[in-house]
């Protein structure tokens, strides 16, 4: 778990990130929303301590992150920059032995790490592990920089725009990547982006700030249900906000018991896809199913629509 | 498919067909060829001599193969074609101009008059140049790479010294003045490779910690870089003169420094002016190379945990070698030019052959130190670039 207690910095006159306190829960992943300026990369930065705190304290599973010296945290932590930061001068198998070489492992065992992470990214370790970076691409740039922050199995990531870079279609696979990643290895990621969507859809948690204050730290269906007025009401306004709201909660959430008519709908699926479905087939419901084929019982436009609203 | 039939058929204009280099090597190899003497004869070393002519210098047969192969050579540079074929009669040329201006003293001297001097003329030194321009501009389209350039390079060296060692041109002037001067040429040429590289070596010692400090502190390079800039525009003459008085007090007053060879004039003056003149590419250079590297390159590394000095040694500077290389080529090539004046304050090097022939109005003894010095600094130019090229390969 990660707790940062009333913590600020300034520079100069400018106070960039003023009195923020949030909790990180362990294998979840954190997503700080914002506009440039408004101190979320700072806050990001200070966790690792590439920035230190002006006040305020930052602990680590209880630990006090100025217990170590901070190349030591930063070796422990990894990091994931917009425009990967790749090491140009070296292979992309030497990137991503950086940091499991800096901690002194020994050989085999880095060769070891570095194509089980290249696999991990499905990227073939024959045909990549000798590649420099400007002849990939920038997908594989980008997976390359997340394998390189993974290498000395961290428990923690900080990923600061880590898709900022990338086009529309391979920004989403990467988000994808990362779930999936994320998922399996249950490490706990605190991401930075300035994109709300990314944010609902990556985020157990979305921290909005602004002007260096922590406005709103919450699950996404409450930060588009229940938005802390001004600032974050304004950032989630828009008219695909239900549709948002319904793309977070499983069918399984609503389902109701009985059967209907029509063609079955995954437990698994969003209430997105659900209502997707229904308005296409012109059906007030749907039977649902479990992905072993068996029913579960329906879903029903008027149930759905209920949970698309806002606050009354 | 008609389009392209009639664009065929258009007439192509005479500019297109024409060698815009080619036009210009052509102009002076005829200028060389034609209105200049190819050789001078002088009846002794000193005295000014007479000019010949290609078809009086040499042999009837070989005046003929001479011209033949050198105009033919003349109207292929003129016309538009392929790089190897221009690449071919760029080294034919000036292999044919090698032989042919080594036939010349036995030809036009008698054998039992050894006061005549034979030395190649302004003809000769023009088709030369123009050749050498076709040679090197046929390299660079040819777009070498640098080990292709590098193995070029060996072998123009070899073939010098080949026909050096076989004794072709030792009827030469500037061979005679070699001949005489055998064992002061190898060491005067030793020193003057060793003021040019001990001179770099210790701005590089001094100049490569002053840049990353430059690089790391704004104020320090505020104030660094104009100092350097300044001492670069004196007067190289100016600048040797300035060592003499406070060197030659630093030596009168510790005798310990005078013992080790530290005077007014000589080896140690010398180093000082060459090693000022270096410090400001070497520093300058690091701190670009450093500042070039991309922000978010060095943020990755602190990211990861590298202390300031392993992000130095293994991101920083590897990534801005080619651009403190290009600063040590620089200053290398300078150097070499720089030295030669280090001769008028004792310092040494070809230099001493220059103004001993200024001195003694002996042209060919002024080319004795300035031949080799154009070709230490050319030698000195490739093989850097080529080093900087193979450095540059693996960054972004």
């Amino acid at each position: 778990m990660i707790e940062l207690d009333h913590v600020s910095r300034r520079f100069g006159e400018q106070l960039a990130v003023d009195d923020v306190s949030f909790a990180v829960e362990r294998g979840t992943i954190t997503v700080i929303v914002g506009t440039s300026g408004s101190g979320k990369s700072t806050t990001l930065r200070m966790i690792n301590r590439l920035i230190e705190p002006t006040s305020g304290t930052i602990t680590i599973d209880g630990k006090d992150t100025t217990a170590v010296s901070g190349e030591e945290l930063r070796r422990g932590i990894g990091y994931v920059i917009q425009g990967n930061g790749l090491f140009p001068h070296w292979t992309v198998a030497r990137n991503i032995a950086t940091v499991p070489t800096l901690l002194g492992w020994d050989s085999a065992k880095i060769a070891r790490r570095v194509d089980e992470l290249l696999a991990l990214f499905s990227m073939k370790p024959e045909d990549f592990r000798e590649k420099f970076p400007h002849q990939l691409s920038g997908g594989e740039q980008q997976r390359v920089g997340v394998a390189r922050a993974l290498a000395a199995e961290p428990g923690l990531l900080l990923m600061d725009e880590p898709f900022g870079a990338l086009d529309p279609i391979i920004r989403a696979k990467a988000q994808e990547d990362l779930l999936a990643v994320q998922r399996r290895l249950g490490i706990t990621v605190v991401l930075v982006t300035h994109d709300m969507e990314e944010a609902i859809h990556l985020g157990d948690r979305i921290a909005v700030m602004d002007g260096g204050k922590l406005l709103q730290y919450a699950p996404p269906a409450e930060i588009l249900a229940k938005p802390a007025p001004g600032f974050v009401a304004k950032l989630v306004d828009g008219a695909d906000r239900p549709f948002r709201l319904l793309s977070l909660a499983p069918v399984s959430s609503i389902v109701e018991p009985g059967t209907a008519e029509g063609p079955p709908i995954l437990e698994t699926a969003t209430l997105r896809d659900a209502l997707s479905e229904l308005l296409w087939h012109r059906r007030d419901a749907l039977p649902v199913t479990a992905a072993d084929g068996s029913t579960r019982g329906k879903i029903s436009l008027s149930n759905l629509v209920a949970h698309a609203g806002g606050a009354a | 498919m008609t389009d392209a039939s009639q664009t065929a058929a258009a007439p192509v204009p005479l500019s297109a067909r024409l060698d815009r280099v080619g036009v210009v090597v052509a102009l002076i190899a005829i200028v060389g060829m034609d209105w200049q003497p190819f050789a001078t004869l002088k009846p002794n070393r000193l005295v000014s001599g007479q000019g010949l002519g290609l078809g009086s210098a040499l042999p009837t047969f070989w005046a003929a193969i001479g011209i033949g192969i050198l105009s033919l050579a003349t109207i292929l540079a003129v016309l538009r074609t392929g790089a190897r074929l221009r690449l071919a009669t760029g080294i034919v040329s000036l292999l044919m101009l090698a032989l042919l201006i080594g036939l010349v003293p036995a030809h036009v001297v008698p054998p039992d008059n050894s006061f005549a001097r034979v030395s190649p003329g302004a003809g000769f030194w023009l088709m030369a140049l123009a050749f050498a321009v076709l040679t090197t501009d046929a390299i660079a389209k040819l777009k070498l790479g640098p080990l292709a350039r590098l193995l070029l390079l060996a072998a123009a060296i070899a073939a010098t010294a080949l026909i050096l060692g076989s004794g072709h041109w030792d009827g030469l002037s500037i061979l005679k003045e070699y001949a005489t001067n055998a064992d002061k040429f190898w060491r005067e040429g030793r020193q003057h490779i060793l003021l040019a590289v001990a001179s770099l070596a210790a701005a590089i010692v001094v100049g490569l910690p002053l840049g990353i400090a430059c690089h790391r502190h704004a104020t320090l390079r505020g104030v660094t870089l104009p100092v350097l800039n300044i001492i670069q525009t004196v007067p190289s003459m100016a600048m040797y003169g300035l060592m003499i008085v406070p060197l030659g007090l630093f030596a009168a007053s510790f005798p310990i420094a005078a013992q080790l060879g530290i005077r007014g004039i000589g080896t140690a003056p010398a180093l000082i002016a060459l090693f000022l003149y270096s410090l400001l590419p070497v520093v300058a250079n690091t701190v670009v190379g450093l500042a070039e590297v991309r922000r978010s390159v060095v943020e990755a590394a602190e990211g990861m945990g590298m202390t300031k000095h392993q992000r130095l040694m293994q991101v920083e500077l590897p990534l801005a070698l080619p651009v403190i290389l290009t600063g040590i080529r620089i200053v290398l090539v300078q150097n070499i030019g720089l030295v030669t004046i280090a001769a008028l304050i004792g310092g040494g090097g070809f230099g001493t052959f220059v103004f001993q022939g200024i001195g003694q109005a002996a042209t060919d003894l002024v080319l004795l130190g300035a031949v080799p010095t154009i070709a230490l600094a050319f030698t000195a130019a490739v093989l850097l670039d080529a080093v900087i090229e193979l450095t540059e390969r693996r960054r972004l």
